[in-house]
């Protein structure tokens, strides 16, 4: 089963939509609520990541009855250096950004935290693509 | 996954019931289906909020409380009152005529149901220091049963200790047995607001067994109220100092249990408010409360289904009542005394609707089925197939519940494509509406 969706960068009225929208699917399909959360937190990050430092992206998520694969391709700024965004705190988020409540730099932690693996791939000036694999059993 | 029957207080009498969908339309958990004429209900996903019961033209759909004439089973009959109860007569009647006129009518004691709310804030504020944050009050039965079936991965939660009513009637219970007085002579009946409440003493929540031995309708006990009041004019009882303190007295209103716990809290009424409230509280999009009061009904207790006056003015009696009562409840140390360590209620664990299947590759398969069908379906929600909406129809498809012809817009493309003759449809919306 594969849900598809669209976010818009700079829209943080709707960031969090796709997450939803996943919780939903994960509910009528009685995963256990603890590893929902896991994939719900990861995603809302990811989401709001590119709401946050990129103009588009598409959302594709993949669910078998072994584990959910969440696709998160955008187009904006790429990451320059992976290991440091990867630490907590250190954030790129322009203060308007960070005067709304986001980029505080735990994004990318968070998401690694709560996943079963965390892929990353992006080229500056290009664009971020990041692939979130949680286990549903 | 719990596979057990549930007791539910509201029942569709089938007599009376003309199939008119309004209930149908209102279920926060779309547990109710129009078939054969009249409304049906899945009994695993109805949390008991009475939503049907208030929609329903017909009253079809009543409250199955106990018979007032079980009291007399018993020689102590005590009678637990909820101050929801006092501001039911507005300002006009006052709280000794009431509890005078219900020692009348055959209880021979009548208490406070908020009488233990003193002892009970410090429970809750001990409790709240030590476990998950927000904690979500299990004071309304019915949203305690929301969260089991609508977000289970939210019943960790709610906050495990019994509840006013329970505790008030454990201690009355003791100190009746104290004074000399026999067990099993002593019979602890609540007056109720709502149906939920019901549910919560036929069936608790959480791994023990309900204090109380019998549920009274406060609609019901209105109305033998205020036609003995009718009858006896002006004479005048003696006055009877009121127990329950001004908490007690605004505990069960908005906003009366959150000012009395520390740090953050919100509280939020109406089914509808509490629905949205949970669904962003389960996506993690809300830091930094401690305490949430979430109550199924608008303006809480004094919009419960069995309550006849007006819930703003209810409200605002009561208030005024407690405004002025200034005594304390006297009686704290003997609720710690009494009821030391007793007032944990378990664990509460989930009760997930199972829309399509245990089987997780199953209920994939049925998904995308039902995915497939809701694209089919026009999206209008028009309830004429007898289901609440469009996603609710597709997934009773999965389930074999309901056919794709059921739905109006299909038989009409059917009916253009030569599959199905007009006598047909009409067949098929004859056995939904039986009309």
């Amino acid at each position: 089963m594969q849900l598809t969706f669209h976010v818009q960068g700079g829209d943080f009225t709707r960031a969090g939509d796709a997450a939803s929208q996943v919780k939903k699917t994960l509910k009528l399909l009685n995963i256990d609520p603890g590893i929902t959360k896991r994939v719900v937190v990861a995603l809302y990050e990811a989401e709001v990541n590119i709401v946050a430092h990129a103009c588009r992206g598409v959302i594709t998520a993949d669910i078998d009855p072994e584990q959910i694969r969440l696709r998160l391709e955008d187009e904006g700024p790429g990451i320059a250096d992976i290991e440091q965004a990867m630490q907590r705190g250190f954030s790129t988020a322009s203060p308007k950004v960070r005067e709304m409540g986001f980029g505080a730099g735990m994004g990318l932690p968070n998401i690694l935290e709560n996943a079963d693996r965390l892929d990353i791939d992006s080229v500056v000036g290009k664009g971020t693509t990041l692939t979130i694999t949680v286990a549903l059993q | 996954m719990e596979q057990q029957a549930f007791h539910h207080a509201l029942k569709i009498r089938h007599d009376v019931c003309t199939g008119c969908s309004h209930c149908m339309k209102v279920c926060p958990t779309e547990a109710l289906r129009v078939h054969g004429g009249k409304a049906l209900l899945y009994p695993a996903w109805c949390i008991d909020c009475g939503e049907c019961h208030r929609a329903c033209p017909t009253r079809a759909i009543v409250v199955e409380d106990d018979d007032f004439t079980k009291i007399f089973h018993y020689r102590r009959r005590i009678l637990l009152i909820p101050s929801i109860f006092i501001g039911q007569f507005g300002a006009g009647v006052s709280r000794q005529e009431i509890i005078d006129i219900l020692l009348n009518l055959g209880f021979t004691d009548v208490r406070e149901a908020e009488h233990g709310v003193d002892f009970l804030i410090d429970e809750i504020n001990r409790y709240v220091q030590t476990h998950d944050r927000p904690v979500i009050s299990s004071f309304c039965p019915a949203v305690t049963r929301l969260i089991q079936i609508r977000f289970p991965a939210l019943v960790n939660h709610l906050l495990r200790l019994k509840q006013p009513l329970e505790i008030t009637t454990e201690y009355f219970r003791q100190r009746y047995a104290r004074q000399g007085i026999d067990p099993a002579e002593i019979g602890l009946f609540y007056l109720t607001p709502c149906a939920a409440k019901i549910a919560s003493i036929k069936a608790p929540v959480g791994g023990y067994a309900s204090p109380i031995d019998g549920v009274i309708n406060m609609h019901y006990m209105y109305n033998r109220v205020l036609q003995e009041y009718r009858q006896r004019g002006k004479e005048r009882p003696a006055t009877r100092e009121t127990q329950v303190s001004a908490r007690g007295m605004t505990w069960s209103l908005t906003g009366g249990e959150v000012r009395h716990i520390n740090g953050k809290g919100l509280a939020i009424d109406g089914i509808e408010n509490v629905v949205e409230f949970l669904e962003r509280l389960e996506n993690d999009e809300i830091a930094g409360v401690d305490y949430l009061e979430l109550r199924a009904c608008d303006e809480s207790c004094a919009g419960g289904i069995l309550t006849p006056y007006n819930r703003f003015l209810a409200a605002e009696c009561i208030r005024l009542n407690a405004r002025d009562q200034t005594g304390e409840n006297d009686a704290v140390d003997d609720y710690r005394q009494y009821l030391a360590g007793q007032i944990d209620v378990g664990e509460i664990r989930p009760r997930s609707m199972v829309k399509y299947d245990l089987d997780i590759t199953k209920a994939l398969q049925k998904m995308e089925k039902a995915r497939a069908l809701k694209n089919a379906l026009p999206g209008i929600d028009c309830g004429a197939c007898g289901a609440p909406s469009c996603d609710a129809l597709a997934e009773d498809i999965v389930r074999g519940q309901a056919a794709i012809e059921h739905c109006i817009f299909i038989q009409n493309s059917h009916e253009k494509q030569g599959l199905l003759t007009p006598e047909q449809s009409l067949q098929i919306m004859e056995k939904i509406w039986n009309r």
